[in-house]
């Protein structure tokens, strides 16, 4: 069963220099128990659908367009005291930088322990003591003490732990983790990487992995989303997305290097397109090796080519001989 | 090949001070190199790895000067950098500085936002005084084409280009003055995965028309492989294991190094992780542990790894590794 499903969903800043359409029809479904992977580069839209899932997109940005149901039920329609029972307690957000997200005047006992007593109403004792047990379901040494210090006293990685656990404390159903390794050291990263899919086996967590690493999708997700300037380019297995990519995907692929081989890199030629003016068509087209004129005029609808493996992309079959 | 710069010995410690209104105490150093030996030879790349507060960023700069070492000794091509800043001539210092040139980590934060991208590129010329002002203009325009720009790009200001293009500049600054050794600090961390492979490869061509080399500062273990003929790698302050660049990733010999290599997730579903978890974190570089550095968090250390430091001994040709056991991870 699918526990998310996004249509078509329409996020736009509107800022002084124009619309920025950061999310521009975004279609994805992510069934329950799984590790899905939205993968993009920076300005893909891949944090602001997240951010719109859980109806925190920041001024000046608004949800215009499309509909996302969790569970079954529409979350747009939702009135905002409604959502707050959805936020923490249904769908969780851990974020990139977990210095920025932890407050640095308060211990973390107050912090985590605020969160637990707001939304159940609980005693503080009873509240630390659930704060205790998620502190150490997350593995964070000495979880007692760890309550009566400050955010600044702990490294990147035990404080990526502290928000991981704070986004578990209300035992939610999907978790959105928004490259929540970026800021982290490799070996501190697959510590983190470990963690997450342990949690996700352990407890039945929904988790969606939004990262621009192809490696941390590979070993993580079984199903990916690739965004690429708001529109969604490829939804797919690793498997899929690796043996018959969408143009995009397979140009990304190529221009990372690799730990196992060296190789020329192809890079991808030009820029990020500029969101308040994106390209006509394709977005992909001005820096997409295939491109001829249809790509520039239509753009591509996404469809199923076979076993789920979704496309977007007016020459994917002839260019895998079909 | 030829050797072109020479890292003997070096360390930089920065002192700690107590907190006090009058008196300022030094209480601690923090290790930030520790007695670092290596070498860069002639139109090579030696890529430097290890993870925050390793002390790869510190060495970069002890090398160009930019921070006084504490002890050792820094040779570029036989020249001792630190007594030719210390005593030299400026026309000494002046060559030396044109021949060792650094390019930055984070490109929006390296050019002056003020300057046209033309006063920025020729800004070198300037204080260098090694080419006469009528060729300039030519020398800007000819750079801008080397790094892939475009001769209109010479009137506009850094906010108008994209992080990749930034970094073009700030390479196309560096080359200026006709470098022969440019230390390289993270620059494409902060660039975008589809523009870093432009970076990359523009790094490379130069290195092979114009014979530079580079000491490539990095965490990207991949970018390292990629554009490396032989890595260094760095654990608090030490070097534990250098060798070249095919030999380090196909057969590295530290359990650190090990360590390291497994944690890169491979973009390549076929090929399953078999990640050696590190326990604990890195320790503070003010106590580092006793003996091997690494020992805490090593799953094979014995007493002898707390006791005793380990030197850093060629186990085979051009390998070098800092552990007591290498002979067993063979």
């Amino acid at each position: 069963m699918d526990l998310l499903q996004v249509n078509d969903l329409k996020t736009y800043f509107f800022t002084e220099a124009g619309v920025v359409k950061a999310v521009d029809g975004i279609t994805f479904n992510v069934e329950k128990g799984c590790t899905v992977g939205l993968v993009g580069e920076s300005g893909s839209g891949k944090s602001v659908t997240a951010q719109s899932v859980l109806r925190i997109v920041p001024r000046p940005g608004k949800i215009i367009g499309g509909k996302i149901f969790f569970n079954g039920e529409d979350i747009l329609s939702k009135k905002e005291d409604e959502m707050r029972s959805y936020r923490g307690k249904k769908i969780s957000l851990i974020f990139q930088d977990p210095t920025s997200s932890l407050n640095p005047v308060f211990t973390i006992g107050s912090q985590l322990t605020e969160i637990v007593s707001q939304h159940k109403g609980v005693k503080k004792s009873d509240a630390a003591e659930e704060v205790i047990k998620a502190l150490s379901l997350v593995r964070l040494p000495d979880p007692e003490e760890a309550l009566n210090r400050y955010p600044h006293q702990f490294s990147g990685g035990m404080k990526q732990r502290i928000c991981i656990a704070r986004a578990l404390l209300l035992n939610p159903e999907l978790l959105f983790a928004d490259e929540p390794t970026t800021n982290l050291d490799v070996t501190i990263q697959a510590q983190i990487i470990n963690l997450l899919m342990e949690l996700q086996k352990n407890i039945g967590l929904t988790l969606v992995m939004i990262t621009h690493d192809m490696g941390i999708v590979t070993q993580m997700c079984k199903c990916v989303v690739v965004l690429y300037a708001g529109n969604v380019m490829e939804i797919g297995s690793i498997e899929q997305i690796f043996q018959m990519p969408h143009p995009y995907t397979e140009a990304l692929l190529k221009a990372v290097p690799r730990l196992d081989q060296t190789r020329k890199l192809v890079s991808i030629p030009g820029n990020i397109p500029n969101l308040i003016n994106p390209p006509s068509g394709c977005r992909f087209h001005p820096r997409c090796q295939y491109a001829i004129d249809r790509c520039k005029d239509e753009i591509p609808p996404l469809i199923d080519v076979g076993d789920g493996h979704m496309i977007s992309c007016h020459r994917w079959r002839e260019l895998n001989g079909g | 090949m030829e050797t072109l710069l020479e890292v003997k010995d070096l360390v930089k410690y920065f002192p700690v001070y107590s907190r006090g209104i009058f008196m300022k105490k030094v209480v601690g150093n923090v290790h930030a190199v520790d007695h670092i030996n290596f070498e860069v030879r002639k139109g090579e790349t030696v890529g430097l790895v290890g993870e925050s507060g390793c002390g790869k960023t510190t060495t970069g700069k002890l090398i160009l000067n930019l921070e006084k070492p504490t002890s050792g000794e820094v040779k570029f091509e036989g020249i001792d950098v630190l007594k030719t800043f210390e005593k030299g001539s400026n026309e000494e210092k002046s060559r030396l500085r044109r021949s060792m040139q650094m390019v930055f980590q984070n490109p929006y934060a390296s050019l002056d936002p003020r300057m046209t991208i033309y006063d920025i590129i020729s800004e070198p010329f300037k204080i260098h005084r090694h080419i006469p002002k009528e060729e300039w203009e030519d020398r800007v325009y000819k750079l801008l084409s080397m790094v892939g720009l475009e001769p209109y790009h010479a009137e506009r200001y850094p906010h108008e280009f994209s992080g990749g293009q930034r970094q073009r500049i700030c390479i196309a600054r560096a080359i200026a003055v006709g470098p022969k050794f440019i230390v390289a600090d993270e620059p494409v961390s902060s660039l975008d995965v589809s523009i870093r492979a432009q970076i990359l490869n523009l790094m490379m061509d130069l290195q092979k028309d114009l014979g530079i080399s580079y000491l490539y500062i990095s965490h990207d273990l991949s970018s390292v492989r990629q554009i490396s003929h032989r890595v260094v790698v760095m654990y608090l302050g030490e070097i534990v294991e250098s060798a070249p660049t095919e030999k380090h990733f196909e057969h590295p010999i530290h359990p650190y190094t090990r360590a390291l290599i497994s944690a890169v997730p491979i973009p390549d579903p076929s090929r399953k992780m078999d990640v050696i978890l590190l326990p604990g974190e890195v320790p503070s570089p003010i106590n580092p542990p006793s003996g091997c550095r690494f020992h805490p968090r090593c799953q094979y250390a014995t007493d002898k790894c707390k006791r005793e430091k380990p030197r850093l001994e060629e186990i085979d040709k051009d390998h070098f590794v800092a552990c007591h056991y290498a002979m067993n991870f063979m």
